[in-house]
């Protein structure tokens, strides 16, 4: 092992990896493919980058991204790949490890270093366990995002690099980037989320006003997002959805099945309003209603 | 040209229980991944616009010869199984190459699906692990699956966008566990599945060598210690008093 190569195509998330990587080693390199903003940034973080331009490399193609990678690390003789878990980052994951003949872990969350051994924390078996576990052999690992902080100002340079890339096949015909209201749930202090206990759609408004008297976003179990289309996916908590920490998660008509609370376990403090009191939920709550979450709903926007 | 679904046998995650923070897997069913039916049918909806079979791959230990008769009775046309109890538990590199030399075997193979994530691991990286050994181009995160002749339209859905790509074909796709709702098998094609073509290989039939993959080593896999309050009060005042005491309102 000499040397750590992060690559995002996120700008944020390829600093959060140069913060992880340092952990593991000093000496650490990065990427950028076709961007010449993501390269000058990986060098103002303190890295040495490697910058790739070729017309026949096109974002969108994971294949031709990790034939990318792959001749930095081979030039460098390094086998220690950080990428981020985000969608981009995780499908390259798989690609590139099988590319180098590495192991995998995806959707880490944190990384401790003991021996030669690069511990990665991550969820299994649904979000009911936490794993810990380590790659014997060449390893490619992909960290949430936000797990790490980014990296400050350093003393970087950048090298071009001539990576021969084969068509493979693909060309991307559009991008339609999201709607522009856009929340980002797990940035919020307090979240108020509503599960399949809400009883219908018009009550949202008071679910958002509570939110807003609060201070906080509205967010929700993915049934509510997916099955009834009520609120967007990009504010489903748990394991495909936001992982979110919280000071407060105020949890309403939600039954706790882990595939949720792998999501929020990490608030500080978690109320939940069920008219179950035998609900899961309430196994891992701070403060626990037995009621019907419409008339507390009601009643705490009267107080509030 | 046919599609070829690959499904992982997991453990039914409902039926998990843990204790003294340890998951009890014993006598926990087996079950088809949930992402997986989103990806099986995705197949079958292509089949039925374009004609060709839909053949789910899968492998495993003996259990997945039954388990996998839920994905015939869901539309799949015919099985290719790879059972050896060696693969249970076995890693991403591991599976990749079992199912990447199992599909070499299948003919005229134009569309490889997975889901998203297996339910279990979700670690996603075993749709893309064949594509890089079986050389061909690949998307993830599909939304949607449009066949052409020769190529395939697929819109992916990211974080900050959908991308819609043009790929031709063969490709591995993965797909968004929203892309449709998987149909409820009706009794009478229940017991047509077991009737349905399968073919059974065992890991020493397939030209491959898995000594010297990188391993996976689990240091420990446990519950998260819980230690929430658990505090019952009786009334929204009450609880606004105890969230004003803890300072988060």
């Amino acid at each position: 092992m000499a040397g750590v190569l992060v690559y995002s195509a996120n700008q944020g998330l390829a600093l959060e990896l140069i913060t992880a990587a340092r952990k593991i080693e000093d000496f650490v390199v990065a990427v950028s493919l076709n961007d010449d903003s993501l390269a000058q940034a990986l060098a103002a973080a303190g890295v040495r980058t490697f910058k790739i331009s070729n017309p026949n490399l096109v974002v969108g193609d994971t294949g031709a991204a990790a034939a990318a990678i792959k001749q930095v690390l081979d030039k460098e003789n390094i086998d220690t790949v950080l990428l981020s878990s985000d969608r981009r980052g995780k499908e390259l994951a798989g690609r590139l490890a099988q590319a180098i003949g590495a192991g995998c872990l995806t959707d880490v969350t944190a990384i401790q270093v003991d021996g030669s051994k690069i511990e990665c924390q991550r969820n299994a078996l649904g979000g009911a366990t936490i794993a810990v576990q380590y790659i014997e052999g060449p390893k490619v690992m992909a960290l949430r995002p936000r797990s790490y902080e980014a990296a400050g100002a350093g003393n970087g340079s950048i090298e071009e690099l001539a990576a021969e890339i084969k068509d493979t096949g693909i060309k991307v015909i559009d991008f339609k980037p999201k709607a522009a209201d856009r929340v980002n749930i797990e940035a919020a202090e307090i979240l108020v989320a509503v599960g399949q206990g809400l009883s219908d759609e018009e009550k949202l408004a008071d679910v958002q006003a509570l939110a807003s008297k609060l201070g906080g976003e509205v967010a929700c179990s993915k049934p509510v997002a997916t099955d009834k289309k009520w609120l967007s996916e990009e504010r489903v908590i748990g394991l495909s959805g936001k992982k979110c920490k919280p000071q407060l998660a105020l949890l309403l008509g939600i039954s706790g099945q882990v595939q949720f609370t792998v999501g929020i376990r990490d608030a500080r403090v978690i109320a939940a309003v069920n008219t179950d009191e035998n609900a899961a939920i309430n196994y891992m709550a701070d403060y626990i209603i037995q009621a019907d979450l419409h008339d507390v709903i009601e009643e705490l926007n009267e107080k509030l | 040209m046919n599609i070829v679904v690959a499904m992982k046998q997991i453990p039914d995650l409902q039926q998990i229980r843990i204790r003294n923070r340890k998951p009890v897997l014993d006598g926990v069913p087996s079950a088809l991944g949930v992402i997986d039916k989103n990806a099986l049918e995705a197949a079958v909806l292509l089949k039925e616009k374009q004609g060709g079979k839909v053949i789910v791959l899968s492998a495993g230990n003996e259990e997945v010869e039954e388990t996998v008769k839920e994905a015939l009775a869901a539309g799949a046309d015919e099985a290719f199984l790879v059972l050896d109890d060696d693969l249970e538990g076995a890693d991403g590199s591991t599976k990749a190459m079992v199912l990447a030399e199992a599909i070499n075997k299948i003919e005229d193979v134009g569309l490889i699906l997975f889901g998203e994530g297996s339910g279990d691991n979700y670690s996603g990286q075993v749709g893309s692990r064949v594509a890089e050994l079986l050389g061909m181009p690949q998307a993830a995160y599909a939304s949607s699956i449009e066949i052409n002749d020769s190529s395939a339209v697929i819109t992916r859905s990211l974080e900050d966008g959908d991308e819609i790509l043009e790929v031709s074909l063969p490709v591995v796709v993965s797909v968004l566990g929203d892309i449709n709702e998987p149909r409820i098998p009706s009794v009478t094609q229940i017991l047509k599945a077991g009737r349905k073509p399968k073919e059974v290989l065992e890991l020493e039939d397939l030209e491959i060598n898995l000594t010297g993959l990188p391993e996976i080593m689990t240091v420990s896999n446990l519950a998260p210690e819980t230690d929430r309050k658990q505090v019952k009060v009786a009334s929204v005042e009450e609880l606004l008093q105890a969230l004003r005491t803890e300072g988060v309102i």
